[in-house]
Formats: C-alpha cells, structure tokens, sequence
C-alpha cells in the first residue's frame, strides 16, 4: 500500500529506456518516502522481465502477460493498470511521457480522478502549505515543468487526491541501475478479471515500427554544426551532445554542401526553419541563409574560432574556441551536473 | 456510412511560438500580452480531418466546441470560414481554474447534451501541451480513443480505420463509431479559408456579442439568418455537479510559478576553459534550459 509505481513500457519484452529512466528517479524517490519501488508491465510474452527490473531496484513486479496485451491498446491497458491502481494505492504512478504513456495516463487519471501533470522535467518530493487554508501537506510529489512554450517553470502538486501521477519525456531523467539488485518478486495480476468485451473494442490493423526519424522542426534543443566543424568525424561529436541533451542535430547549407550530413538536417532559407528553446550553433559563421531558419530561438548559444563571426551577433553566449575542443568539454559538464 | 455528427473540440491560445526576443519585458519575462490568440495549432488540423469526413459522408456535419471567455467566439467564426456547420462556445465563470481534468469534465458534461457520433481534437494545445483532454473527454464518455491520428484510411459501416503517427513508426487502427480521435500536428493542415463563406459568416454571433452591439450590421444579419447564430452554452445547459468544475474540480494545484529569465541581448564572451565551460552548463541547467 501507498508506495510508487512505474507503469513500465516494452516490446516484445524489451523494455524502453524511458521506464529505466522512471525505475531511476523513483527508485531515489520511493527511498526519499521510505516506501518500496514497484513496477508494472502490462503485455505479452513477458517471462524473466522482473529479473532486469531487479537490477532497477524494483522490488515487486506486477506482470499482466497475455495475447490480447499486445501490442499496447489504450483500453485493456487502462482496465488493468485501474483494477491494480485500486487494489494496492500507489501514492505515485509514473509514465513516460511517450505516445504509449501521453494516451494512457490521462485515461486513468479521468477513470481514477486523480491528477496528472505531463512532462515533467524533475520530480522531487516536498511539503506545501495551503496559502488559504493553512493546511500542511508533507511528502507531497513536486512535479516541475515547462508551460506557456517553455516561457515558465511550473510545480504542480496534487495535494488532496492519490495517486499522484506524472509523465516524463524519454531523456530526462538518468538512467542507473541499483548498487545492489532489489528483490524483484514477481507477481501476477488477473488480468482476464478486469476485462470486458468493450476493453477489445479496437483493432490493431496494422503496424509498422520504422526507424526514427529526423525531427528538427520539433526538437526543443537544436545542436547545429557548420562548414567549421571540419569534417564529417567531428559531426558525431555534434550527435553525441544533441543525444545526451535530449536534442537534435541541425546543419548550416554549408555543411550539407560538404558532405558532412545529409540535407534532412538543413535549416535556413534552403531548409526548415526551426524555433528550438536552445540552439547550439557549432563552427557556424552566420550568414543570413541559415539565420533566417533559426532567428526566433529563444537563446543561442555559438561556438567559433572567430570572436567576430556575424553569428555572435544572435548569440546569447558566444564561446570562442575549436568545436572539437569545447563539444566534448560541454558533454564531460554535462554529465558530471546532472543528477 | 450513415451521415455522421461530427464534434470538433478546439481552444483559442496564446501563440507561445511568437515569444521570440521581442515578446520579452524588460525584465526577462514574456510580455502575454502581446502574443496573439490563435486558432490551437493542432485543432486546425482536426477540423480538416472532421471536414474530409464531412465530404465523403453525405449529410454529415461538422459544428465546433470551445470552452473559454467570449472572444473565444472568433475561432467558431474562422471554423465557419473553412466549412464547419456551426459552432458552440462553452463559457462562463464557473469554468476559470479548471485543471485538464475539471475542463474534460466540462466538455464531457457539454458533449452529452451534443450528442455527437465523433469527436475530432487537436492531440494538445500549445499553452500546455499536455494532450491529456481528449482521452479524459473519452473516458469520461465511456468512448474508445484514438490518439495522434494522422489520416482516415477507410470508412466502414460502423468504423473508422485510422492512421496514428507513433514515435516508433506508424499503426493502423479499427475503431467502432461513437469515439473520440485526437489529431496529430503531422496529419492534413486545416484548407484556407473559402472567400464566399468569409463574406457571409463574418456576421455570425454569439447572443452575448449581439447584446454588446445591438445596433450593428452584424446584430441585423443574425436577427435574419438562423445559421449566424453562434450557440452559448453555459452551466446551466450542460447539468454538471458543480463540484467537479473548475479551480475545486481539479486536482492539480499549482504550487509555483517561475518565469524563465532570459540573458540580455550582448552576447555573453566565454573562453573554451574548462572553468567557464562547467559554469555555462550549470548556470543553463539552473535555468532549466537543459536537463
């Protein structure tokens, strides 16, 4: 009773990184509250998944495994995951803030009437005091995001009505395995139980699961690389940096011209134009071809040889150095700050 | 497929994606009030998706449902420009401080009385982009759900086969008719407005507007045609439980609000030494630019 759930999502029982994400985060949560760490999965096929949870720190593992489980469909999905959620009273379920989680969360939050806040970007626990009533709450899960396009920072609690729910994007949280694997008990759920003919109303047609595809236009965080980042080799470091913070690659005409990246990635005038909250401009001289595609970022950060690059120009940071050199230093920062 | 009763939800927002460095104060803050109210993104492309049905189901219509203040009412009169059949426009103060969950209720209460065959959203508004009000309309409907569709593949007897766009690729999908399909921003844009249609429904007007200006060309034309009318609907029509509406129906609260600061326009001069480079990844992970 009361303790945290993640709701864990996989495919043919491997499981996505974003669950191993939330395993992470509510593992330092749940010992925050001092209650046990406990996973769901809700699919088919699912034999020996407690073991890799384990090593997340899960301590029980709640397992629906059936035929019509799989693939994921929103409303036997919810009938379990609801007919669990009522049995044990989680005080905290967590999803990933994917397609698979951004439909399931909020179909239980209505069924459940609980609240639900959508990307989270840190999860803590804390107190609050209702400024009206002066009611104390403790232990309360504080759910941080972005609103308004990313223009504020919210926290948003749930002060009177359990579980308290929250989704986060894939990327956000770290990804660790315990020191020491917990103990991982298994449990079935009966989920021929909670399901009625209604629950299997639609049908899965078809599926086709493709590679990812590039998404600059929608990416938050836009690593971009010109003619001065010199060689199609020092573009993998522009790869590694957009993938640690959760961003995009993004090219200047120039470097598409070289060869160093292909055209899908080309902002500006010839390409697309992008409007990210961050937008890291690596050997990029400015001219106004490419800063047409990404004027209306809401910072900009420019990395050139050159102090006087018209790009600096735009920049809210202009750091001046050799990409091969600052890029690698930027990802080492990265990942020694974040929790 | 019999003609169908098509509910499209939409929400007028501010336009987040025009705060660009000139929508800032000087305090580094956004400025809200120059920002636009706009048609939400996503809703556009769910009332294209609504229309083509329209077109390939004969005697279907497509009526638009707000929630929001009485400027709201401009969004009904651009869905009418670009085919919609008329328009609802949920208001009233009882709805401020709705959370997702208080504003599914509202909408669902609203729904009941609408009684459609399909519902059509936008997958989220760009104010929250929580995507969350379309499954909770579902649920509270006892409906299935579609989310991110992308297309209309066929249309049977009952159902419709649609297309969502997922992260991993794409899924085809049988759903039974009544349900609800939020729209993805990847799917048809919304047509253009149609000139004969904008001469004609610019005059249309919620009963509210009408009083405000009595005296108008607008006030005239609605007296004479029926179909300029802009329905409102308020509490009293769509027989909720007052409890769960608004600012005490919603769950969630917010605790805190911190606006962003943005860095003045001269660039900030860094070097590439390790120092300074550690200090710019903090100083952006504090602000909550990254991580």
């Amino acid at each position: 009773m009361n303790n945290l759930f993640v709701y864990i999502e996989q495919e043919g029982g491997r499981i996505a990184d974003v669950s191993l994400e939330l395993m992470t985060k509510g593992r330092e949560l749940a010992a925050t509250l001092g209650v046990s760490l406990e996973a769901v999965v809700i699919g088919h096929g699912l034999q020996g998944i407690e073991q890799v949870l384990a090593r997340y720190g899960a301590d029980r593992v709640w397992v629906a495994d059936g035929e019509p489980l799989a693939p994921f469909r929103t409303l036997p999905h919810t009938a379990v995951l609801c007919h669990l959620i009522r049995q044990e009273q989680p005080q905290i379920v967590l999803f990933g803030a994917t397609s698979v989680g951004r439909d399931l969360a909020p179909r239980v939050s209505s069924a459940l009437h609980s609240g639900l806040t959508a990307d989270c970007t840190q999860l803590e626990i804390g107190s609050h005091t209702d400024a009206k009533t002066g009611k104390e709450y403790n232990d309360l899960l504080l759910q941080i995001r972005p609103a308004f396009g990313g223009n504020i920072i919210a926290t948003i609690i749930n002060p009177e009505h359990r579980p308290q729910m929250a989704t986060v994007r894939e990327g956000v949280m770290r990804k660790e395995e315990a020191e020491k694997s917990a103990r991982g008990e298994r449990v079935e759920i009966a989920w021929q139980e909670c399901l009625t003919e209604d629950d299997l109303a639609v049908k899965i047609v078809a599926r086709e699961v493709a590679e990812r595809t590039i998404d600059i236009k929608g990416a938050s965080i836009i690593v971009a690389g010109g003619y001065g980042v010199g060689s199609k080799e020092n573009f993998a470091l522009l790869h590694e940096l957009a993938e640690v913070l959760g961003g995009e690659v993004g090219a200047s005409r120039a470097a598409v011209d070289a060869g160093f990246t292909e055209h899908a990635r080309q902002i500006g005038q010839t390409g697309v134009t992008v409007r990210p909250k961050l937008y890291i401009a690596c050997g990029i001289s400015g001219q106004i071809q490419h800063t047409a595609g990404m004027e209306q970022s809401a910072m900009v950060i420019s990395i050139n040889t050159d102090a006087d690059a018209p790009i600096n120009r735009l920049a809210d940071y202009a750091i001046t150095g050799k990409v091969e050199e600052v890029v690698p230093k930027l990802i080492k920062y990265y990942k020694q700050n974040s929790k | 497929m019999k003609a169908i009763k098509i509910i499209v939800l939409a929400k007028q927002v501010p336009d987040t994606r025009a705060v660009g460095k000139d929508a800032m104060t000087a305090e580094g803050t956004v400025n809200r009030s120059v920002l636009p109210a706009i048609f939400n993104p996503e809703d556009l492309n769910a009332l294209e998706l609504a229309l083509r049905l329209k077109d390939q189901i004969e005697g279907s219509t497509v009526h638009l449902l707000t929630m929001g203040p009485q400027r709201a009412a401009e969004i009904l009169r651009e869905a009418l420009y670009r085919g919609a059949d008329g328009g609802y426009l949920l208001s009233g103060r009882e709805f401020a401080g709705s959370d997702t969950l208080a504003t599914s209720y509202a909408l669902a209460c609203a729904l009941r009385t609408l009684n459609p065959d399909l519902i059509v959203a936008g997958r989220q508004a760009i104010d929250g982009d929580t995507a969350q009000v379309g499954p909770q309309v579902a649920e509270k409907l006892g409906l299935p759900q579609v989310t991110y569709a992308e297309e209309v593949c066929e249309i049977k007897d009952s159902a419709l086969v649609i297309r969502r766009h997922i992260e991993s690729g794409s899924e085809v999908v049988e759903c039974p008719l009544p349900a609800v399909v939020t729209v993805s921003g990847s799917a048809a844009p919304c047509r253009p407005r149609n000139a004969k249609r904008l001469m004609y429904f610019k005059s249309a007007r919620t009963a509210s507007e009408v009083a405000a200006d009595p005296a108008s060309f607008a006030a005239d034309r609605v007296a004479e045609k029926s179909d300029l009318k802009l329905v409102e609907l308020s509490v009293a029509d769509i027989n909720p439980d007052p409890a769960q509406l608004g600012l005490q129906g919603s769950p969630t609260k917010v605790k805190r609000i911190e606006n962003v600061v943005f860095q003045a326009k001269e660039a900030k001069r860094l070097t590439a030494s390790d120092e300074e480079l550690e200090s710019l990844i903090q100083e952006l992970m504090a602000a909550h630019t990254i991580g």
